[in-house]
């Protein structure tokens, strides 16, 4: 039995209309609460840090845990975050961080064969 | 008034125009990350059974990858149904701080054109927005949501695209591919260029510490609290910083 199956469409569409609109009221939350009124200077200051306090953990157990190794860490996964990491600090180029990433992804995987 | 500047030109004004484009060519890159991303969760869905209907309804309704393959990855492990939308929308709860962020910028906009802003608030239109705003917080209304517009352009359809293509070719894709790693790879692509100073340095080892100490919590609540002492050590660094200097 699939997952789908096992589920079943009127929960799927209850899994995927909550997401949605819970979703999008994340979104809206502080543009339709605070409209064009001033944040105070240290909400400010906490904001400035939202994307590198989310995404480093949000990646982190992905690159140290993936599930397509079963959890196991990977050597071609490691150097490719490494590679995507150092490329992406020398150049501050997010497309020469992503190449560099994948380049060294598949060379490593290509190389351990 | 002498002192007119371009910021101010109408509707169509040049400045509209140049934020617009800005936001495309800078949005360009993503395609080769939102591509396979898509591509992958397509097909993840595909492999779980969902028919075509149900996987295009993820990636339109909700529009956000991480969150999307949670749900996925939570139904596949069996867990409740309560348990799938609660986890998968703590993934997203980094959004409403996405939304502070850009509060201050498209704030003023009308309702609608915010709750397209809402809708369309991806990782990395997010990100192109957040860092265009702080270089040049000066911009008009317009141009700002130009530019915002300009960013989704390349990604937006592309994610439903992508998504489409995915369930469509289902498992013709081999895993030689290692197409999981394209989403690891497009968050740390999007975070090394962030690292520009030591608050944000010190913010991202927090956020790496603490979400992997946390990651025997429920899925998504380690990544909240690592996420909120992150931004915490961020700002106490920037502040214990700025007086050392301030005393020196």
């Amino acid at each position: 039995m699939t997952t789908a199956e096992t589920y079943g469409a009127p929960a799927i569409w209850l899994i995927i209309l909550a997401l949605g609109v819970g979703t999008f009221f994340l979104r809206y939350s502080f543009l339709g609460l605070i409209g064009d009124r001033p944040l105070p200077e240290w909400a400010l200051r906490y904001l400035r840090y939202t994307a590198v306090a989310v995404l480093p953990g949000l990646v982190a157990p992905l690159v140290l845990w993936p599930d397509a190794t079963g959890g196991q860490p990977d050597p071609a996964r490691l150097a490719a975050a490494a590679a995507t990491v150092g490329v992406g600090l020398a150049t501050r180029n997010t497309l020469a961080a992503i190449i560099g990433g994948l380049a060294t992804l598949y060379g490593v995987l290509w190389l351990l064969g | 008034m002498t002192h007119a500047t371009p910021q101010h030109t109408g509707p169509t004004g040049p400045e509209t125009t140049t934020a617009f484009w800005r936001g495309v060519r800078q949005g360009l890159p993503f395609v080769l990350v939102i591509a396979p991303f898509g591509l992958l969760f397509g097909v993840a869905g595909n492999e779980a059974g969902f028919d075509l209907l149900e996987v295009m309804g993820f990636s339109v309704l909700v529009i956000a990858g991480a969150s999307q393959f949670t749900a996925v990855q939570l139904m596949n492990d069996h867990a409740s149904t309560v348990m799938v939308i609660l986890a998968s929308l703590a993934v997203n709860l980094r959004m409403a701080m996405y939304s502070a962020s850009l509060a201050p910028h498209v704030g003023p906009a009308p309702a609608w054109q915010r709750a397209l802003v809402a809708y369309s608030m991806v990782d990395q239109v997010f990100a192109l927005a957040d860092s265009d705003y702080r270089l040049a917080p000066k911009q008009s209304l317009r141009a700002k949501l130009a530019y915002y517009t300009g960013a989704c352009v390349p990604i937006v359809p592309l994610w439903y695209g992508s998504t489409l293509a995915g369930a469509l070719l289902g498992k013709a894709i081999p895993p030689a591919f290692a197409l999981d790693f394209a989403v690891p790879v497009t968050f740390l692509a999007m975070i090394a260029p962030l690292l520009r100073s030591i608050p944000h340095l010190v913010a991202a080892a927090v956020s790496v510490i603490m979400a992997l100490v946390l990651a025997f919590l429920p899925a998504g609540t380690g990544l909240i609290v690592a996420a909120v002492l992150a931004m915490a050590a961020g700002a106490q660094t920037e502040l214990w910083l700025a007086r050392r200097r301030a005393q020196q």
